[in-house]
């Protein structure tokens, strides 16, 4: 178990330095001139060459890329990504002010979808009529295939503006969060949705749904007592691309409702080319999915005892459990939920 | 009856006829998915030949008829400048078909190479490969690929390359699946134990074997892709505003969302019936090519 530990440990460990090291290579090394990018790009042309070199030097572009590489590394891991080009703010001070903006709404778009897909799982597999089913198991595909953009128009145009119900835009309150959240609510539901129906399907078809049957429960009763418990665990094996899902939603639905947020953060910042900020955010989104995938990683066994009970019987061969049972994280082939999981 | 004329000439041709009328009768039978072929066939049609489909010009507009709701003269109505929105969105097809194809062209031969390198070298190789690609996987493609076409210049080109390196990662992992499956397999053994070059072993033997999951996820690829290339199109990163790309055409419409939906509403119902569509035939894909293996 220990050992299962540090390597899942030391895998998420290295995918954040591999992110921090691909970013500046993306961000510092590439560009030709890696000053001109800390000005304003209407301005660059009023620029003097002392002022560039001035500002090269400020930012440590005249060193070694080596030398500014570690140089940077050192300060990224006390949290210190430098300050935005654009108002000299610490970059993570300007991430610090949003977030929570963008927690409060994945958080409460999370729960959302989940319900949704729960729904349409037990819809599902519990209805007796045909076309209600087909219906219903067309939804997920349906609500990863229409663009966040489009569902987030008709919903203003729908319910701001024909119905008035709630603000087109802004972050006032909770009346101004209900759009965003069922926006961001129904793509993240598809591949839950997706997943929960298929593995209810394996739940009901084993041995001891048939015992209950045969004891008199009804259909209804099993799926609600037995076979969601059972058949939720592997939902968290996506929870790694659940959050992939709420990241790419959030800068697209913070910028149709114009809400500040770390998506629109991240779109500002990239517009304006303000890299330390770029490399900030992306770095912390990283680090967010090697966290998740590693708490995954380790409360998986602790939910399913056929796991833990394989973990302590192979301490040998650490990486067998993941692929066995608990299509966790980086060991899965994304065969199964691939139709839909990326964003 | 086809058994005794298998070896009659012509056979192949009328196996292959049969094969065809097969797989015709099949998407007949399926309402749904011969709506999708439908769907893809005419997207297609739009980005191969547009002018055959509209006569109106995607740029030029009659500012008298600004605002006009979808009708006769002009199925999707007119933008603010009176352009007609059918023939910006039929002219707007073929950049994002050709970005969708640049994408998923990009991703499946620079991942698939990946993968055939990691999967048969195997060892340190596969290890230092694959790890390499968990980072792809775990920064959102969205994310990744705002970042790529940000250093690279905004433009739809970029927006097709960038979304092609950022789904490199997802091919690198299957490719690597298919082919460790692949080079355990007997013939594999078999051909190396005859001392046949690995080069030959390789492109006979380990790479037909382990296309058909990677071609299979491409053909999910392009319903992804579309999407992605149309979000990065919609925030502003593809080609400027007089040019008609589908997620553009959206962005456009959004400041009249209130007063005149149709503006953005219908190129992204477009966007959306084309992504549903070649996820529909992407899975009757997966579904036929799992009924044969």
């Amino acid at each position: 178990m220990t050992r299962y530990l540090l390597l899942k440990v030391g895998r998420a460990l290295f995918v954040v330095w591999a992110a921090f090291t691909l970013t500046f290579v993306l961000l510092y090394v590439l560009p030709a001139n890696p000053e001109d990018l800390m000005f304003d790009p209407s301005e660059i042309n009023t620029v003097s060459d002392e002022t560039k070199a001035s500002v090269a030097a400020m930012y440590g572009f005249d060193k070694p890329v080596p030398l500014q590489y570690l140089d940077r590394l050192g300060h990224a891991l006390t949290g210190d990504f430098g300050n935005s080009v654009h108002n000299g703010q610490r970059v993570s001070d300007a991430i610090g002010e949003v977030l929570p903006a963008t927690i409060v709404l994945s958080v409460a778009a999370l729960l959302l979808a989940v319900v949704i897909a729960f729904g349409i799982a037990v819809v599902a597999t519990t209805t007796r009529v045909p076309f209600v089913r087909a219906l219903v198991e067309a939804l997920p595909p349906a609500s990863v295939s229409v663009p966040v953009f489009l569902l987030g128009i008709v919903v203003i145009h729908v319910f701001s503006f024909r119905l008035g119900w709630f603000p087109s835009f802004g972050d006032a309150g909770w009346r101004g969060l209900v759009l965003p959240l069922v926006t961001l609510a129904i793509p993240v539901s598809g591949p839950i949705a997706q997943l929960l129906v298929r593995s209810f399907e394996t739940e009901l078809a084993s041995p001891y749904v048939t015992t209950s049957t045969a004891k008199g429960a009804t259909r209804g009763w099993i799926v609600v007592r037995d076979v969601a418990r059972n058949a939720s665990l592997p939902a968290l094996t996506i929870a790694g691309v659940t959050f992939g899902h709420l990241i790419a939603g959030a800068v697209i639905i913070e910028t149709i409702f114009s809400r500040t947020g770390l998506g629109r953060l991240t779109q500002v910042a990239i517009n304006s080319k303000d890299v330390p900020l770029v490399q900030g955010v992306v770095v912390l989104v990283a680090l967010t999915f090697a966290v998740i995938n590693l708490v995954v990683d380790v409360v998986y066994p602790l939910l399913d005892p056929r796991l833990r009970a394989e973990l302590r019987a192979k301490p040998a061969d650490v990486t067998a459990p993941a692929v066995t049972a608990a299509p966790a994280t980086a060991d899965v082939e994304p065969a199964a939920p691939a139709d839909l999981v990326r964003t | 009856m086809s058994t005794l004329t298998l070896t009659a000439p012509g056979a192949a041709a009328t196996a292959t006829l049969r094969r065809l009328t097969d797989t015709v009768r099949d998407i007949a039978r399926q309402p749904t998915l011969l709506l999708s072929w439908v769907v893809v066939l005419v997207a297609v049609a739009w980005a191969v030949v547009p002018d055959v489909f509209t006569d109106a010009s995607p740029y030029e507009g009659d500012s008298a008829l600004s605002f006009a709701p979808p009708g006769w003269g002009h199925p999707f109505g007119t933008d603010r400048l009176g352009r007609d929105l059918y023939s910006r969105a039929v002219h707007g097809a073929s950049a994002t078909l050709t970005a969708t194809l640049i994408a998923v062209l990009v991703a499946l031969t620079v991942g698939g190479l990946i993968g055939l390198v990691a999967g048969y070298f195997g060892r340190h190789v596969d290890t230092a490969v694959m790890r390499t690609v968990d980072v792809g996987l775990a920064i959102p493609s969205l994310l990744l690929a705002m970042v790529i076409v940000a250093m690279l210049g905004y433009s739809t080109r970029n927006i097709a390359l960038a979304v092609g390196i950022a789904s490199i990662a997802s091919f690198a992992r299957v490719m690597r699946a298919e082919v460790v499956r692949v080079v355990s397999s007997d013939y594999v053994e078999a051909a190396d134990g005859v001392g046949a070059r690995r080069a030959a072993v390789v492109l006979k033997h380990v790479l037909p074997n382990s296309m058909s999951s990677v071609l299979a996820l491409a053909a999910l690829e392009i319903g992804t892709s579309v999407l992605a290339v149309a979000s990065l199109g919609f925030l502003g990163y593809g080609a400027p505003p007089p040019e008609p790309e589908w997620g553009l055409l959206v962005a456009e419409g959004r400041d009249f969302v209130g007063q005149y939906p149709w503006i953005s509403v219908l190129p992204g119902v477009l966007i959306a019936a084309l992504v549903l569509s070649s996820h529909r035939i992407a899975t009757s894909f997966r579904r036929s090519h799992q009924e044969t293996s």
